[in-house]
């Protein structure tokens, strides 16, 4: 094993983490503050990425593209808010999963009837499409250099604003003592309204972000938003800084469990053994990751500790 | 008064019976996967069959055709209860389509227990090619690993002496890796299995780069092949690992990969260019019907109606004579908008196999293109095997 394919693989895994923390760093607001499942979250990062590559080939410019596109899904978001996740803040969790799961098949299915089945093409500035060479023996693609600049200033803003500002301290407050919060005056549906529209907007922006790796199609959001629940329980229900550090947990596992669990087996098993027995090792890594994590710590890394 | 309006419709719905009776038109049972993720291959060869019902005035052999199309939602369990509901309520006279092997695998048996056609607009299941071949089975397409082949085959040519395989970790994955092998004897530095519907393929991309091999050879159908292509053109390596691929790089992925595709190179049985009047008719037919470019997907699932309309010619219109339609099914009695094609004792076909490439046209759409012949009127390697006649 090379010091390049090394240092090649914990980018390609901090990569997938930062991804995976603009998901899941939404998921974990609306879950932790207004004690709300919504599974619908995968379909906001669907509709991020089809909003930004609709907007991207009408307006023929990128960054005007995922403006537009990014002010698109956080409407949205207010939109679904206001017309149905509104309704069920205040219901128990079975209820919230079975609208949430009906706003899945409404949206994707409405997806599919104006955009068709057909994975659609997400045009990209030609800068950031090819690759550089990081050091010798090195390149990388651009695009994923940005993907990673993109998720760690997101993460400092995200940092600033719940840690730093009176808005982050509602959020901080609403998530472990929402009761008390809202005896105290605050207008908790407004706070519930922004956190859900950030959220909408962040899962958004990881659509897009992700759209010029990934096939844009209505499905897209699916296995994200499963993934990203192992995020969420990893780092803990409703921590920012859990979701982070969830995320780029679950990202380096995943990725180089699948780099190198082949290579790893080969030293203790024969050839065709490990080349079997690595990809199903490797395709359940992230929830054996889970498991243990739940084990020691039954709220996640960073959860609340509830009485 | 009551009486006479009873009696009027039932005079009325005698005569609609007996009229429709004297007519005897064909009912065809359509099997395609409309939804999920692999809906696109679908659509496409539903459009392609639909295209040619309509082109023949919604008749085949000259009789009046009823086309039901049901959505197998890629799951073999409910593509047989479907199949069952086509068969004994509909009364279909023939079963056709079908994208998936998994599903073909599935339905064919009761099709077959039932004694009715089943003609493939896509799958080629190899049990269905060899010991297992049906007097009721016809394919449209190819067999499975005859794709794979053209790789492996065009990889010797080509004289490449190592390379990486990386296919998905289900059946038809190591299929195309077993198919691959069969006309390749250089060294496989590496088997790279990958769990199926991955989204990132940056851990694999970076060993292939580190192994350094002569070509990659993948198949990785639907969107799983779109993430690939994008992502393995973003590292910079079309140009210094030659991409091998098969059911990868087609119309109905193009669309959404375009200028990543580029320079990339698959197998196939049909390319929008292959020169014969009826493909020409058929490329400008289906882009003016559905505003696409026709893939193989769609060609098979017009070649498929073409070659229900030859037998039922020969036949003379009739759909009881199972004997006969059989026999007229098994000599092809169609122009295939391929050219060359011919049925063999299996069912499969014997047809040429091309490297294709894409490229972008005028109009900004993508399409493939063939490179070169690499098989030329070739034969299933299961068809011995087959005890048919």
């Amino acid at each position: 094993m090379s010091t390049v394919l090394l240092v090649s693989q914990l980018l390609n895994g901090l990569q997938l983490g930062l991804v995976l923390f603009l998901v899941a760093a939404g998921l974990t607001l609306v879950f932790g503050v207004m004690d709300f499942i919504n599974l619908a979250h995968g379909v906001q990062y669907m509709l991020g990425a089809y909003l930004v590559a609709m907007c991207v080939g009408f307006t023929g410019h990128f960054g005007l593209g995922l403006l537009l596109g990014l002010i698109g899904a956080l409407v949205l978001g207010i939109v679904l808010e206001w017309l149905v996740f509104r309704h069920l803040t205040r219901r128990d969790h079975l209820e919230q999963v079975l609208g949430t799961f009906g706003v899945i098949l409404v949206v994707t299915e409405g997806v599919r009837m104006i955009f068709g089945t057909a994975p659609l093409a997400m045009p990209m500035p030609v800068a950031l499409s090819g690759s550089v060479t990081l050091f010798p023996g090195l390149n990388y693609p651009v695009w994923r250099l940005v993907i990673i600049a993109v998720g760690l200033a997101v993460a400092g803003l995200l940092w600033f604003l719940v840690h730093r500002t009176r808005l982050g301290m509602l959020v901080r407050a609403g998530s472990t003592h929402p009761g008390i919060v809202s005896a105290l005056g605050v207008n908790i549906d407004r706070l519930f309204l922004f956190v859900f529209a950030f959220g909408a907007m962040l899962a958004g922006l990881a659509g897009a972000m992700a759209g010029p790796l990934v096939s844009v199609e209505p499905t897209m959001g699916d296995n994200v938003l499963i993934i990203a629940f192992v995020v969420v329980v990893i780092g803990g229900i409703g921590s920012i800084k859990g979701a982070f550090v969830g995320a780029l947990a679950v990202g380096l596992v995943d990725t180089l469990g699948r780099a190198f669990a082949v290579d790893l087996l080969r030293l203790v098993m024969d050839r065709s053994a490990a080349a079997t027995a690595g990809p199903a090792l490797s395709s359940m890594l992230i929830y054996v990751l889970m498991a243990l994590v739940l084990g020691l710590r039954p709220s996640g890394l960073f959860g609340p500790k509830k009485a | 008064m009551f009486s006479v309006r009873t009696g009027l419709l039932a005079a009325l719905s005698l005569a609609l019976c007996s009229a429709l009776a004297l007519a005897e038109p064909v009912k065809v049972g359509f099997v395609a996967t409309l939804s999920g993720p692999s809906a696109p291959l679908g659509v496409h060869m539903r459009n392609g069959f639909q295209l040619a019902v309509k082109e023949l005035g919604g008749q085949l052999g000259g009789q009046p055709t009823e086309v039901i199309v049901v959505d197998d939602e890629l799951k073999p369990d409910v593509a047989v209860s479907k199949v069952k509901g086509l068969l004994d309520r509909d009364k279909v006279d023939v079963i056709a389509g079908v994208v998936f092997s998994n599903v073909m695998m599935a339905i064919s048996k009761p099709v077959f227990e039932n004694e009715t056609v089943l003609i493939s607009g896509n799958a080629g299941p190899s049990p269905l090619a060899g010991k297992g071949c049906s007097p009721y089975f016809f394919a449209a397409s190819y067999q499975n690993d005859q794709v794979h082949e053209i790789m492996g085959k065009y990889a010797q040519d080509q004289g490449f002496k190592r390379v990486v395989l990386m296919t998905p970790n289900y059946q038809a994955g190591k299929d195309a890796m077993a198919g691959f092998k069969r006309h390749f004897k250089g060294e496989v530095a590496e088997e790279i299995l990958t769990p199926l519907g991955q989204l990132d393929f940056s851990a694999e991309i970076a060993k292939i780069q580190a192994a350094n091999p002569d070509a990659l050879f993948t198949f990785m159908p639907g969107g799983m092949g779109v993430n690939l292509v994008k992502q393995y053109a973003q590292a910079g390596l079309t140009t210094k690992i030659p991409f091998l691929s098969s059911f990868t790089i087609d119309e109905t992925t193009l669309p959404a990969t375009q200028e990543a595709s580029i320079g990339m190179l698959s197998g196939a049985n049909w390319a929008p260019n292959i020169d014969t009047p009826e493909n020409k008719a058929f490329v400008a037919a289906f882009e003016k019907e559905y505003g696409i470019v026709p893939s193989l997907y769609a060609a098979q699932g017009y070649d498929a109606a073409k070659m229900i309309d030859g037998a039922l010619k020969a036949t003379g219109g009739k759909v009881s004579d199972k004997a006969a339609f059989r026999k007229a099914l098994a000599s092809a009695p169609f122009k295939s908008v391929r050219g060359d094609f011919s049925i063999g004792k299996n069912g499969f076909p014997l047809q040429d196999f091309y490297v294709v490439k894409p490229v972008k046209r005028a109009d900004g759409k993508y399409e493939t293109v063939t490179v070169s012949k690499v098989f030329d009127n070739m034969t299933d390697a299961y068809a011995a095997e087959c005890p048919l006649k």
